[in-house]
């Protein structure tokens, strides 16, 4: 199953390679990790995108990062309400032919053409991971050039639902 | 004293000062008494510094010698070992070490050289990315990248390497900022916000604990080395009384409870006795303390404790539900847990039958040995047992001859056992009775190896000659590597695939090259007369002791197997 999982972290030198790390170390699989600064001076948050086999694993994987000296706050986010948006950039072939049918695909997604060449357009598209794939589906017959994601970031909505309680996992 | 007063007046002045110097009145701070290191390049500025200084330096013959001598320090101390190696090769050279320190919690501080800030990252001479290698073997690692910083980093951590779940901490210091000069920083505090171990037990899962443990019909509690971190033998004994609750060890935590003591059912694990095995499969109630369920102990894990409710105490939740599913978890402080559960005075379990049971055990199936004529490391260790009335500290490489120790030398008291657990370093034992004979000035130190473990660290032999510890070196002579060739004669149809070896130095030639008596002992009436004669003199001593090469260690749980599956448990 795939997990979002948030750290805040200090932002002392070789805090991600120490995430990163310790996800090889402990054998879990990760989808995506991004990294940024955040509201506070000297403090950076990291959203991970993870797949567990089990409640166990997951268990396992917020204990191991809560270890971290550097890591300040664990959170699943998962089963909560949540903002998460990916940011992609999508270098599709287009000439004169296609560029309009191109267009009429970008509308619905609400993505933007960012940049113009003679036989390329550069697509920026941000919304839920889904959204992202379902538009590289969509795009994909055209012929993608090149494709960069940035991974997921999220984290929880200023109204949470009051059934949708922070789920146990830790037995601390 | 003095150095103290002249940096106070430094201070006053507010004269500047360098990196090095800052780092070693740093050490003073933190009470260090004894630096296991080793020069080189990059640490130049600090020797320079340590020239004057009046902590007491080991040089080890190799750096992997010096940190594993700072581990036995550390455990027989229950203080931080403090390591000194440079940078690149001397760096690299202490990484089993450190990883060994951190799969058996033993609390290091080690500064490492690093080449000059500037050129960090053009593969200068001597450099390596310690910080990168050592990532995932220690605690917490650090790179000063301020003069200024020294201090709080040196600061944090010991306080790191001590509190919570101990473990080795490394601060690599560049040359330039060894050398560099800057005034005396105020004091900071330590700041950690995402570091703050859990203590305390929680007073609901206690009381969960304390009515689990009186509704029990076979209860037993499995102590392992959390129980010494925490300084908590004293309480466990305590409770295990007040609850007359029997009490198994794990390898490391040999030595938490006295092995005399009624309430006492021996060593768990692959090659533990019968009854220790055997109740941690029957049992009902498991309360560990302070153990990992290391699969060394638990075997297959399908079968380990299949009727039990588990507790578990730990200072680490990581390690609660790791391995084994937990029912009555308590994230705490070993002996604060204990403090409260003895203070809960809760209802004794009603076990007279249990009790029985293992103590029926303990008489049918006690450890045995074929005495054949041929000298026996069990008769060995049981000969050391007495003749040093069980007061020795024991110090063991990895093998079988540590298994053998581990069976026949029944500890009395806490602290006395230094084997390398988690990691089964090959190695370990000589340079680690090095830093227990430091750590123990008075005690009889025995240094229990065997032929092939002793080799890879023999050049401490100088260290020992030098500094005149009076350590006993014993080394079980089999003229294999014994658990290898054990393992192939049960598991791979007795094809010894490069465990013996073809030749052998003189171990009795060796020591004495090094200046230290050596002896080779053939069979029990020499041992008896060469025990009497230097177990309890105040000299080093080697003794070669031949014993019969075909010997295994029993009983045993095969890799894959369950408790109630172990072998060799009667004669």
């Amino acid at each position: 199953m795939k997990r979002i999982i948030t750290l805040t972290v200090m932002n002392r030198p070789g805090v991600l390679n120490r995430i990163t790390n310790l996800f090889s170390k402990r054998n879990y699989n990760i989808e995506s990790i991004s990294v940024g600064y955040s509201e506070q001076e000297g403090i950076s948050r990291i959203t991970c995108v993870v797949h567990v086999d089990n409640d166990g694993v997951l268990e396992q994987i917020t204990k191991q990062l809560n270890k971290q000296i550097d890591v300040i706050k664990v959170m699943d986010i998962t089963e909560q309400s949540i903002v998460a948006r990916e940011l992609a950039l999508i270098k599709v072939v287009s000439n004169s032919s296609t560029r309009n049918e191109i267009y009429s695909l970008i509308q619905p997604f609400r993505a933007s053409v960012i940049d113009v060449s003679k036989d390329s357009l550069v697509i920026q598209l941000t919304g839920e991971s889904d959204k992202v794939e379902a538009f590289i589906e969509l795009i994909k017959p055209y012929g993608i050039k090149e494709l960069a994601r940035t991974g997921t970031t999220a984290f929880l909505r200023g109204t949470q639902k009051p059934s949708q309680a922070i789920k146990p996992y830790s037995i601390v | 004293m003095l150095q103290e007063t002249a940096f106070t007046k430094m201070k006053a002045e507010n004269e500047p000062i360098s990196g090095a110097e800052l780092m070693l009145e740093a050490l003073k701070k933190e009470q260090v008494e004894v630096i296991f290191g080793y020069p080189g390049g990059a640490v130049l500025p600090i020797y320079d510094k340590l020239y004057d200084s009046k902590i007491l330096h080991i040089l080890p013959r190799h750096e992997q010698g010096g940190i594993h001598a700072a581990e036995g320090y550390s455990r027989v101390t229950g203080k931080p070992g403090v390591v000194i190696a440079t940078s690149g090769p001397g760096a690299t050279n202490i990484i089993t070490g450190l990883a060994d320190a951190m799969m058996d919690s033993l609390p290091l501080v080690v500064f490492t050289g690093q080449v000059a800030t500037g050129v960090i990252g053009t593969d200068a001479f001597q450099e390596a990315d310690i910080l990168g290698i050592t990532t995932p073997i220690t605690k917490y690692n650090y790179q000063v990248r301020s003069i200024e910083d020294i201090p709080r980093i040196v600061k944090e951590a010991f306080y790191v390497a001590t509190s919570g779940r101990p473990g080795p901490v490394l601060i690599d210091i560049p040359k330039d900022i060894a050398a560099g000069i800057a005034n005396v920083p105020e004091e900071q505090e330590i700041v950690l916000p995402g570091y703050q171990p859990t203590v305390q037990p929680n007073y609901l899962q206690i009381r969960k604990l304390t009515e689990a443990v009186s509704r029990a019909k076979k209860p037993v509690i499995l102590a392992g080395a959390g129980i010494l971190f925490a300084e908590g033998y004293e309480e466990l004994k305590q409770y295990a009384e007040q609850q007359n609750l029997p009490v198994v060890h794990t390898l490391l935590g040999l030595g938490g409870f006295p092995a005399e003591h009624p309430l006492f059912a021996g060593l768990a694990g692959m090659h533990g006795c019968y009854t220790a095995n055997m109740a941690l499969y029957e049992c009902d109630l498991l309360i560990n303390i302070g153990a990992r369920f290391d699969d060394r102990l638990t075997g297959n894990l399908q079968h380990f404790a299949p009727n039990a409710t588990v507790a578990h105490i730990d200072i680490d939740p990581a390690e609660i539900g790791k391995n084994v599913q937990t029912q009555i978890p308590v994230v705490a402080d070993a002996k604060e847990a204990l403090k409260q559960l003895i203070a809960q005075e809760g209802k004794p379990p009603v076990h007279q039958e249990w009790l029985d049971t293992l103590n029926a055990w303990k008489k049918e199936y006690p450890y045995f040995y074929k005495e054949d004529g041929r000298l026996k490391p069990q008769k060995v260790m049981e000969m050391l047992y007495e003749k040093t009335k069980g007061e020795a500290i024991v110090v063991t490489d990895v093998g079988q001859h540590q298994m053998w120790a581990a069976q026949y030398y029944k500890f009395s008291k806490a602290n006395r056992w230094v084997t390398s657990g988690g990691l089964g370093t090959m190695g370990f034992g000589l340079p680690a009775s090095i830093g227990a004979q430091l750590a123990s000035p008075d005690s009889i130190v025995l240094s229990i190896s065997g032929d092939g473990g002793f080799q890879m660290c023999t050049q401490e032999l100088a260290v020992i000659r030098e500094q005149n510890l009076p350590v006993k070196i014993i080394i079980l002579n089999n003229s294999s590597l014994g658990m290898v060739r054990q393992w192939q004669e049960i598991f791979y149809e007795s094809r010894f695939s490069h465990s013996k070896f073809s030749g052998q130095p003189d171990f009795v030639k060796l020591a004495d090259a090094y200046g230290i008596k050596g002896y080779v002992i053939e069979d029990v009436a020499q041992a008896e007369t060469i025990f009497n004669e230097v177990l309890t003199n105040n000299e080093p001593v080697l003794l070669d002791i031949r014993i019969d090469p075909d010997e295994n260690v029993y009983p045993m749980i095969a890799p894959g197997k369950g408790h109630h599956e172990m072998v060799g448990v009667k004669p």
